[in-house]
């Protein structure tokens, strides 16, 4: 048995000294981002006196003509075409709902799908129109914030260190086994309760300890930099991973691979 | 307590995980997630401890006054204790929400203290009868992770290690008017033993085995818990099933002689980090509530 106690330590931020050109311009709600009026306003500013002014705390991004302030930290906000891992909290209550629905889907199932349409006041209408989406079965959810989901092509992986991951533009993110053949995806209606093996356990374990320590020092969560991470991870006990010098030490050499990449 | 929804399926792959002494997050059955303890940090209190396991989070506060003793022990101190479920904490504690799992806690608290042997209650005891240290001990949920039992008595231990008692002495005059006289120095302080204040710890049954700190999700899979509440020297003090479920009594037994075992190492974990906590002096680092 492992028991392990510790004094607090100043977490320290992993940010400096690790090479980035052009520092960001950070702002917060009620900044003046610039005194130019040529500039057209994007999302999270709004014109006041003369100044384009800050609503969100965030980067400020321009695009040509386009100022934006992206906001680092902000519930989900619903664009058509996401793909989302939700959970089924209420459902509506009529007779032909219970006999159809209920045989499929119950209160507290997990299912992915994709955006179709967005209301005004926000909320989002889904649909699931291909097997690929639709009730997930055994696996494990880790929640984070909407805002380090990197927004991709796909957001289905299979990654190759044997388990697979859907990274939900909600912040959801659902790690599972791969399925063994390729007709039964990810979704479908029928969740399948047998044992998972043990070595697709260790994978998906220590995939959600990665993922919690890439999320814990704010890095984009992508197929890339997970799979950097697991592989950066494997030296170490899988639930090691969490401890926050271990945690630190992936990180870093993940963001340098990455740097590496892209470079 | 809060909880979590699940679907069936997750419920299984964490049943079949314990199983398999493979927890989601790679722990063993029989081991805690990583454990912040840190004392003195509210500055108005006699004793404070703050203590972080996962994601639950708890702050303690002691507060040392004076008072009279009860009637049936006319020679000792005593200590009240009282859980704050704060709506930090999780939402379902909003309101008057939290107040039934605050009364269930204290009422714990109680029960485990309720022995000779835990604390030293003589050494409370300025003058039998007439004056005494009450010990009101606040404990305060920030943040639910599961696993609270434990957290809080490892809060609690911290806090009452941490407090310090001023030293008074009590003057008679020729008339016998008992006069109560506070020593000069702010330093001069009398600290409580807490070699035998009892931990709990939280077995959850899940599937056909127990599991030891469990969190909120693995606590939304298992039917029935054990609270054992054991010293340094593995006595246990006090015991108590939670849950709907029902317990084998031998599996009882076994998830009895696994919490004596796992709350002999829980002490002397906390033990070695509380003096090396003391040997680094005042002039250590506090971290607080900004680190």
């Amino acid at each position: 048995m492992a028991m392990e106690m510790r004094l607090p330590v100043v977490r320290k931020r992993l940010g400096e000294g690790l090479g980035r050109e052009t520092k960001k311009h950070l702002v917060v709600p009620g900044d003046t981002i610039t005194t130019d009026t040529g500039f057209m306003r994007g999302h999270g500013t709004y014109m006041g006196e003369e100044k384009l002014i800050a609503s969100v705390a965030g980067s400020v991004e321009r695009v040509n003509k386009l100022i934006c302030v992206k906001a680092l930290k902000t519930r989900y906000n619903g664009e058509v075409g996401d793909i989302v891992v939700g959970r089924i909290t209420e459902r509506r209550r009529s007779a032909e709902d219970e006999l159809a629905m209920r045989g499929f889907l119950q209160e507290g199932d997990l299912i992915s799908a994709e955006v179709q349409a967005v209301f005004s006041d926000g909320a989002v209408s889904l649909h699931t129109r291909s097997l690929k989406y639709g009730k997930l079965g055994q696996g494990v959810l880790v929640q984070v914030s909407p805002s380090l989901v990197k927004r991709q092509k796909t957001h289905f992986h299979d990654l190759p260190c044997g388990a697979s991951v859907i990274l939900g533009n909600n912040g959801f993110i659902w790690i599972y086994p791969t399925p063994e053949h390729k007709e039964e995806e990810a979704g479908g209606f029928i969740a399948n309760l047998e044992p998972v093996s043990l070595a697709d356990r260790e994978v998906i374990s220590r995939l959600r300890n990665c993922i919690v320590a890439l999320v814990a020092q704010r890095v984009m969560l992508y197929d890339t930099s997970i799979l950097y991470c697991y592989e950066a991870s494997l030296p170490h006990q899988i639930k090691d991973i969490l401890k926050p010098e271990v945690m630190e030490e992936i990180v870093v050499e993940t963001r340098q691979r990455l740097l590496e990449q892209e470079g | 307590m809060a909880s979590v929804a699940l679907s069936e399926a997750e419920k299984v792959y964490i049943v079949h995980g314990v199983q398999e002494d493979l927890r989601v997050d790679g722990r063993g059955c029989e081991d805690y997630r990583c454990v912040e303890v840190e004392t003195d940090v509210v500055s108005n209190t006699s004793g404070s401890a703050r203590v972080k396991l996962g994601h639950t989070d708890i702050l303690v506060g002691v507060k040392a006054e004076m008072g009279t003793p009860k009637l049936e022990k006319p020679n000792e101190g005593y200590l009240e204790f009282f859980v704050d479920c704060s709506a930090n904490a999780t939402p379902e504690f909003e309101g008057r929400g939290g107040d039934d799992l605050g009364m269930e806690i204290a009422n714990t608290l109680y029960r485990i203290f309720n022995n000779k042997g835990s604390i030293d209650l003589k050494s409370l005891c300025i003058s039998p009868r007439e004056h005494c240290w009450i010990l009101y001990v606040d404990v305060l949920l920030l943040e639910c992770g599961g696993n609270l039992f434990d957290a809080i008595s490892i809060a609690v231990k911290a806090a009452l290690f941490n407090t310090r008692i001023p030293r008074v002495r009590v003057l008679e005059d020729e008339e016998g008017s008992k006069d109560i006289e506070l020593s000069d120095d702010p330093y001069d302080c009398i600290q409580l033993s807490v070699e035998n204040v009892p931990c709990i710890v939280t077995l959850c049954k899940i599937g056909y085995r127990h599991v030891v700190d469990a969190t909120l999700q693995e606590e939304a899979c298992s039917l029935a818990s054990l609270l054992v509440a054991v010293t340094s020297k593995g006595v246990v003090t006090c015991m108590r099933k939670v849950g709907k479920g029902s317990l084998d009594p031998e599996s009882i037994f076994e998830m009895m002689e696994t919490g004596k075992r796992v709350g002999k190492v829980l002490h002397t974990s906390l033990q070695s980090l509380l003096h090396k906590e003391e040997s680094l002096g005042p002039k250590r680092q506090k971290v607080g509530f900004l680190g």
